[in-house]
């Protein structure tokens, strides 16, 4: 082949071979590119959410197209501009949610901007510090959709969904309760103080507290919850008492519940009031209050407005009211003390106590009567020397006058005694009065003569007496001259009595050497004593061993 | 110019594989082979014109989401953002790295556009066998060829980046959607040039003589 077409000056055929008519494929690509393209612009166009407005009171933080919108940390859309309103109060974000996100645009639903934020009780939003603000969403439970929103200035404590329970509790004062004041049960940590608000009329305090979940089961009909904000310092005729809950309550204030140990676990309500600490929250439910007035004729220094009503040591109520009145007749003052008086706080003794017919007031006037002559009295007394506080005691007094009571009088009264201080004084005052009676001065008088006498027989004793032991002593001492001088060692009766003692210990001695020749020489007593018989002398004879030694 | 022959004028075809010149039977019915290497006889490039539009406009097509959607996902200590090309472009120009954001932004968005462009008017005026500028032309399609290469330096520079920038929290970068739009566009607009015959721009020559 090759050598044909060297050879070849002219270019050869081709073979001609049949073809068929072909497609051009190539023009799938841009239809499919297309394709994708357009349904992006779809999925686009569907992803679209809508478009809402929140209005701030500031923009700090936020930039258009940069921040996020989150829910659950979930990004839902980004701020698309940012305007001011129309007089320039406010600031208005234009935020485009995502299309999944269009069932957070609720009427209800909050929007907050969330920055680093720094409060008592905590620090949030540190992540914000590095990745910027973002706008948080509560997603709200109406079934209106809104498009315009007013962004909240602080993000909300309780967010929609979270587990757990919120609670009303109605208070006099809000004391140093704040938004996110925490909530403790047993010390720990259960739930927070959601938002707080004035009453309607102006006398009282909602406080929404918001309980998680799983402590909100602790909470039942018959939970008492208490201000345990701060330290309770109370000085009260029981001394000085201090109590907290935690060191965050000191400063950020806080709310604290228990549940009496006899609660019967009925399901919680949703409103509760907040006792002021925690005494009085755990008190049994006091009862309706009964008025009596008390009338004393002394002064009540020391009395105060809220001083304690004790019935045999039991606190049953407290002074309601401190007045003075005047007696016309006497043109006397008297003190009269309003009481309120607890009956319930006697407990399960009510129930053995006899229970007169008739309404409420008439039983207890009746009740009351049945006491009184018994002996019960009012005595304002003191209970603490050192703060000189008084509390009224409502007892029985065994000795007391006999009173009558009148049941029909409105308010009812309460006989009174005197208080513990008045009677003792006036016991001091008796003992003086007996003392004033005693004859002090004829007892002087008495004393007085008794004492001359006395000074009389002194005297006689110093004249008569004195000189004759005198002289009966000066006599002793020369007897005991002359026996001493009878008994000195070198006195003539002590020196003859050696004298003696030496001869007779001569005697027997020359009696022994005559006794021991005799017994030697017993032929002695007929020829004499022999020449060469050396004398033998007591004593020698134990030293003549020794003195042979040395030869 | 005009004294030159063309194999055209000749009745010549030369095998683009064996080099073999026959002679030019394409008028007939089917699709002549060459008798060396049975390769298939082609005056031009088939479809020529057509693929290179067909590629053209899908590259067109790309081009949109390529610049729409974001190519680069950054997370630098907790900030996190998409970007698309021409956001990151601003971004760059206003953090005043103007080198790196005119390389961005010739590479991106300068390159692709031009090759649009020449493509479209080299195809037009092949279809219409115009005489104009033909060799300004050519000079053309042998830039687009050229530039072609480095088409794909934003693809190449969101891959190393997000190879290399991996600290977990502290930074992180990621590709997006966009850069694969990107990327199609610069393959398709590269087949586009490939599939056409710079051969066409010298046949109005030949129609007009």
């Amino acid at each position: 082949m090759n050598e044909t077409f060297e050879r070849m000056t002219e270019p050869g055929y081709p073979v001609v071979a049949r073809s068929g008519r072909r497609l051009s494929l190539v023009w799938l690509v841009p239809l499919v590119a297309a394709l994708i393209g357009l349904s992006m612009l779809v999925q686009a166009w569907l992803s679209a959410g809508p478009v809402i407005t929140i209005t701030f009171q500031t923009a700090v933080g936020l930039e258009v197209d940069k921040t996020p919108v989150k829910y659950k940390d979930v990004t839902v859309g980004t701020v698309s501009s940012i305007t001011l309103s129309d007089d320039g109060s406010q600031v208005i974000a234009t935020v485009a949610l995502l299309k999944s996100a269009e069932s957070l645009a609720r009427a209800d639903t909050r929007f907050w901007v969330v920055r680093p934020r720094i409060c008592l009780n905590g620090v949030s939003g540190i992540d914000t510090l590095l990745s910027g603000a973002y706008i948080g969403v509560d997603k709200g439970k109406s079934s209106q959709s809104n498009k315009a929103f007013a962004g909240l200035e602080t993000p909300p404590t309780v967010i929609n969904g979270a587990p757990g329970r919120s609670f009303v509790l109605h208070t006099d004062d809000l004391g140093s309760l704040y938004i996110g004041s925490p909530v403790y049960y047993r010390r720990i940590q259960v739930g927070h103080v959601a938002y707080s608000q004035l009453d309607p009329d102006g006398k009282h305090v909602s406080v929404q507290i918001f309980i998680d979940a799983p402590y909100d089961r602790f909470v039942t009909a018959g939970t008492r919850f208490w201000n345990a904000s701060g330290v309770d310092v109370s000085l009260d005729t029981k001394g000085l008492k201090l109590s907290t809950q935690s060191l965050t309550t000191l400063i950020a204030g806080g709310i604290a519940f228990a549940t009496p140990p006899d609660d019967v676990g009925a399901p919680a309500i949703t409103a509760y009031d907040l006792a002021k600490d925690q005494q009085s929250a755990m008190a049994p439910p006091d009862g309706p209050a009964r008025y009596i007035q008390l009338r004393f004729e002394k002064s009540l220094h020391g009395l105060s407005v809220g001083a304690s009503v004790e019935f045999s040591g039991l606190d049953i109520g407290r002074v309601v009211a401190i007045d003075l009145d005047y007696d016309p007749i006497g043109h006397r003052f008297f003190s009269v003390v309003g009481i309120e008086v607890y009956a319930q706080r006697m407990g399960s003794v009510l129930n053995k106590l006899p229970k007169p017919d008739g309404d409420p007031q008439r039983q207890a006037a009746q009740f009351l009567r049945g006491m009184v002559e018994h002996g019960l009295r009012a005595q304002v007394r003191s209970d603490n020397l050192l703060t000189g506080q008084l509390y009224v005691s409502l007892d029985f007094m065994p000795n007391a006058t006999p009173v009558t009571f009148d049941v029909d009088a409105r308010p009812l009264a309460v006989p009174t005694v005197d208080g513990g201080f008045d009677r003792l004084q006036e016991q001091v005052a008796s003992i003086v009065g007996k003392i004033d009676k005693m004859p002090l001065e004829a007892i002087g008088n008495n004393l007085n003569t008794t004492l001359v006498d006395l000074d009389q027989t002194l005297k006689q004793v110093n004249v008569q007496l004195l000189p004759a032991t005198t002289q009966t002593l000066q006599q002793a001492r020369q007897t005991f001259g002359v026996v001493q001088g009878v008994l000195a060692s070198d006195a003539p009766l002590q020196q003859n009595l050696g004298q003696t003692l030496q001869e007779v210990q001569r005697t027997a001695r020359s009696l022994r050497v005559l006794t021991d020749l005799l017994s030697r020489h017993p032929e002695a007593l007929l020829r004499g004593s022999p020449d060469d018989a050396p004398p033998v002398t007591s004593g020698s004879r134990s030293v003549s061993a020794p003195q042979e030694f040395p030869r | 110019m005009s004294g030159r022959l063309r194999a055209r004028q000749l009745g010549v075809i030369g095998c683009h594989v064996c080099g073999l010149v026959c002679k030019d039977r394409l008028g007939e019915r089917g699709h002549a082979r060459c008798p060396c290497c049975h390769t298939t006889l082609r005056r031009r490039r088939p479809d020529s014109i057509g693929r290179a539009w067909a590629f053209l406009l899908a590259g067109m097509v790309f081009y949109i989401p390529a610049n729409a959607l974001p190519v680069m996902y950054t997370g630098l200590l907790g900030s996190s953002s998409d970007n698309t090309i021409l956001q990151g472009v601003i971004s760059f120009w206003k953090d005043g790295s103007y080198g790196i954001a005119l390389v961005i932004f010739v590479a991106s968005v300068v390159v692709p556009c031009t090759k649009f462009l020449i493509l479209g008017l080299l195809l037009v005026t092949s279809q219409r066998h115009s005489r104009w500028a033909m060799r300004e032309r050519a000079r053309l399609y042998r830039l687009i060829e050229l530039v072609g290469y480095w088409s794909m330096l934003d693809v190449l520079v969101v891959a190393t980046v997000a190879a290399l920038v991996k600290f977990q929290a502290l930074g992180d970068i990621e590709p997006r959607i966009g850069i694969f739009f990107f990327g199609a566009m610069v393959i398709l607009t590269m087949l586009s040039a490939l599939n056409f015959d710079p051969r066409l721009i010298w046949d109005g020559m030949a129609t007009h003589e």
